[in-house]
């Protein structure tokens, strides 16, 4: 029963996403705002038929109805429920589910909090996002149909990758797509204003915030999938480049670009056709880190559902969304106004630099990304592009950015001098100084570069905090009066850009110091490694709800120990995963991955990772750095709402 | 200027988007090796216990021969172990590329689980292994008689793999003068 509902609920949705992105836009063509008002009341509607159907798959995998296929595929009863309610996104359809009502839920905000909205620009902005969902409420609903029955239904289900079955599918995923799909709006806004050819201060006003809050989620959860990666997949790493990590890094990037042309355009009206460009770029990056890798182009631990009929059809959604977008963009975006002129020593020359270093650094992945498919189909060869490809391009230009960072928040608007900005600077540069003269010392003058990464980690972190620092410095007379007066979104930069520094710190860690070793191991034996001992104590069998493990204990001592690790290698019923044994501390972590048996053993590998817990601390630090800045935003958004009232002709009532 | 600079964006795309439509009909699974038909890169290998002679790339001119590698630490290559056992049994020349590790457990391993291999060599830096591309652990090669490769097989040779695609080959490469 709930499968049908859910059925006829999701064609209601497809239907309601039609209307929403014809008739606004027409009725902001004809200046009807009746048509207009029937675009909000779309929107909410469609929102919520969307989050029927995914309630009525949620509960079809709750109560076990394996006469859903779906829910054959990807659940049985012997489960664990938290699993059982997360599958409803492990899989192909329920996760484009998930991204259509992220979609959706978008779209009735932008409907239920636009009032102060241009209302010609709140209709074409919900227009274009009813388009874009009702794109993928028909590319779920005619190729990967969440809903099909199966007959006669099986007794008992299959089961969800085990690889998912962890904590972190069931916030990795969403996490992602709360960015990917909150990259839709800043897109809708861009097509919005080319269609209407303007752009004024109202609209950057708006952008930034959605940018933001697709920003926050997307940081978060890139840093969440990499933390997974680490600790399930048993390679040992954080990151690997792989077609869907980079997937959704290159998004990452071009919208951290973005969230700083839209502040330049927000604050000095500057930028305008770029900031535009980047919002269509971000999103049709998303689209792409999506949707490619279910085509089948490329390949990846993480393809589910490769088919190339789906891939015919995401193809022709990407054509036709980016395609319409930049060919709008041809044609309107020489019309638009051309912004405030800036010298380039000012913040707007900062901000374009570090908007040209990140789009740079996008460009190189894409370039890493899917070079395999345009020399394939060039030439006959078969390459694969791996780590060294990113350590010779990736890393020289996003050292001299992170460099740079720090010059950024010291910079004045509009025009500056270079011995003010030298001086504004002088207190983290001696930090970064002092550290790097540490450094040298202590780990020796061979590991010079090791010592530079150490520095440039001081440097990031000590500049973002130079960023109240000197405020607080300067009103140091009343120095309480200066913290609490000090802007909510002040901290957040500060915090944004110190996460960078720790993040930093990681990278450079486990880059220049982590080792690593394959052994035979059976138990009662010892193995020296990394300043520490350990001895295989035992090997047990153990149940698990729905596997069988085999634990392999360790005693360490030594460095940071005593302690004792338990490694599993756990078999399901359709596969086996690797529950990798971790000792984490803020130097370094133990890792332990205990694979198959062999020779009367099994195979032990053994990494020493230091400093890497600080790549994930300074992940999830940029994060909040976001959400603090939003929040401020959000109470400046109101005032600004408010002052111009008057002014701005009220929204009709609906 | 402007006006061009703005076509530029959507120009790109479309040539993006017709580079992504041939590659559709791609398969991204196929691992074909670089060195199809190029002789192998040289390397010279000590033997995995002492006494014993190594593995060169030199050697292994004058018949075809399949260059496999292997590590105890592995564990499809236990799966695959049988077949070549049996394989050596038939008479199929086999040499061995220990990879990644201690000669030691490379030699253990053989005396536990029988030695398929004419001789071995042991690769314990992994280099010999980067330059033939080995992605993983068991992959194999096959070798015509001047030396060159002829075809790479990734993963366990079950006996299917052997008898529709390699045992096809190796005859003919002995057939070819």
């Amino acid at each position: 029963m709930a499968a049908e509902v859910g059925q006829f609920a999701l064609i209601l949705a497809f239907v309601l996403a039609v209307v929403q992105g014809v008739i606004p836009l027409w009725g902001a063509y004809r200046g009807e705002p009746v048509l207009m008002a029937l675009g909000r009341a779309a929107a909410v509607l469609q929102a919520a038929f969307v989050i029927l159907a995914f309630g009525c798959l949620a509960a079809s995998y709750v109560a076990c109805d394996f006469s859903v296929a779906l829910v054959a595929e990807h659940s049985n009863s012997r489960q664990p429920l938290a699993y059982r309610i997360a599958a409803t996104w492990g899989s192909h359809e329920g996760s484009m589910l998930l991204w259509v009502l992220i979609l959706g839920v978008y779209g009735a905000a932008a409907a239920r909090f636009g009032g102060t909205l241009r209302e010609t620009l709140q209709a074409r902005v919900l227009g274009v996002q009813g388009l874009v969902g009702a794109a993928f409420l028909g590319f779920l609903l005619f190729t990967s149909n969440p809903f099909l029955r199966l007959n006669p239904a099986p007794v008992e289900g299959t089961e969800l990758n085990p690889l998912l079955q962890d904590p972190g599918l069931v916030s990795h995923p969403p996490l992602l797509y709360l960015g990917y799909v909150g990259f839709s709006v800043a897109f809708a806004f861009a097509v919005a204003a080319l269609i209407e050819g303007r752009v004024d201060a109202a609209w950057a006003r708006w952008v930034r915030p959605w940018v933001l809050a697709a920003w926050i989620p997307l940081t978060a959860g890139i840093t969440l999938g990499s933390l997974w990666a680490y600790y399930e997949l048993g390679w040992g790493g954080w990151w690997f480049w792989d077609p869907v990590e980079n997937a959704s890094l290159m998004p990452w990037l071009l919208g951290t670009a973005l969230l700083h042309s839209a502040l330049v355009l927000e604050r000095r009206g500057a930028l305008v056709s770029w900031t535009i460009l980047l919002s269509i770029l971000t999103f049709s990056l998303s689209l792409v880190g999506t949707f490619l890798v279910r085509s089948g182009i490329l390949t990846s631990v993480h393809s589910f559902a490769v088919d190339p009929q789906r891939g015919v059809y995401i193809l022709a959604i990407i054509g036709v969304t980016t395609g319409a977008a930049l060919g709008l963009y041809a044609w309107r975006a020489p019309a638009l106004r051309t912004g405030a002129l800036f010298a380039p020593l000012s913040r707007e020359g900062g901000i374009t630099l570090n908007n040209l270093f990140l789009v740079a650094l996008a460009a190189t992945v894409f370039l890493g990304t899917f070079s395999p498919v345009f020399i394939e189909i060039l030439g006959k060869d078969k390459i694969s592009v791996g780590p060294p490809y990113y350590a010779r391009t990736f890393a020289p230009l996003a050292i001299p950015l992170l460099a740079l960072v720090v010059f950024g928040p010291m910079l004045n608007w509009k025009r500056d001098a270079m011995g003010a900005v030298l001086r504004r600077v002088r207190v983290p540069a001696a930090i970064a100084a002092a550290i790097l003269l540490v450094g040298l010392v202590t780990v020796g003058w061979r590991n010079t570069l090791a010592a530079a990464g150490l520095g440039l980690a001081a440097w990031l972190a000590a500049g973002a905090l130079a960023i109240p620092g000197r405020r607080w410095w300067a009103g140091r007379a009343s120095l309480r009066r200066s913290i609490r007066t000090t802007p909510t979104a002040v901290f957040g930069l500060a915090l944004a850009h110190a996460g960078l520094g720790l993040l930093t710190l990681g990278v450079v860690g486990v880059t220049a110091w982590h080792s690593d070793k394959v052994l035979n191991m059976r138990p009662g034996d010892s193995v020296a490694f990394a300043g520490r001992t350990l001895t295989l104590q035992s090997i047990d069998l153990a149940e698990g709800p729905n596997y069988q493990a085999r634990q392999a204990r360790f005693d360490v001592t030594g460095r940071g120990g005593p302690y004792s690790l338990t490694a599993e290698k756990r078999a399901y019923a359709s596969s086996q995963t690797t529950e990798a044994a971790i000792h984490v501390s803020p130097l370094g972590n133990l890792y332990v991955s205990a694979g198959d048996e062999a020779g009367g053993g099994i195979v032990v590998r053994l990494w020493d990772h230091p400093l890497i817990v600080w790549i994930w601390i300074g992940g999830f630090t940029m994060a909040l750095g976001g959400l603090v800045s939003l929040c401020d935003r959000r109470l400046r958004l109101g005032v600004a709402a408010r002052a111009p009232a008057p002014v701005l002709k009220p929204a009709p009532a609906e | 200027m402007r006006r061009l600079l703005a076509l530029l964006p959507v120009g790109l795309f479309v040539l993006l988007l017709v580079g992504f439509m041939a590659g559709l009909r791609r398969d991204p699974a196929i691992l074909p090796s670089m060195l199809i038909g190029k002789p192998l890169p040289a390397f010279a290998l000590p033997p995995l216990k002492a006494g014993e002679t190594g593995l060169a790339s030199a050697d292994l001119a004058g018949q075809p021969v399949l260059l496999n590698v292997f590590a105890s630490w592995c564990g499809p290559c236990k799966e695959e172990h049988p077949t070549l056992l049996r394989l050596k049994a038939d008479g199929v020349p086999i040499v061995g590329l220990d990879w990644k590790e201690e000669a030691a457990d490379g030699a253990r391993w053989l005396d536990e689980n029988g030695d398929p291999y004419l001789r071995a060599g042991n690769d314990r830096t992994g280099r010999a292994g980067i330059d033939l591309g080995v992605s993983g652990v068991p992959e194999t090669f096959v070798l015509d008689r001047r030396g060159r490769v002829r075809y790479r097989q990734v993963g366990a040779i079950t006996p299917d793999v052997w008898v529709q695609t390699i045992a096809p080959l190796m005859a003919r490469l002995r057939a070819e003068s």
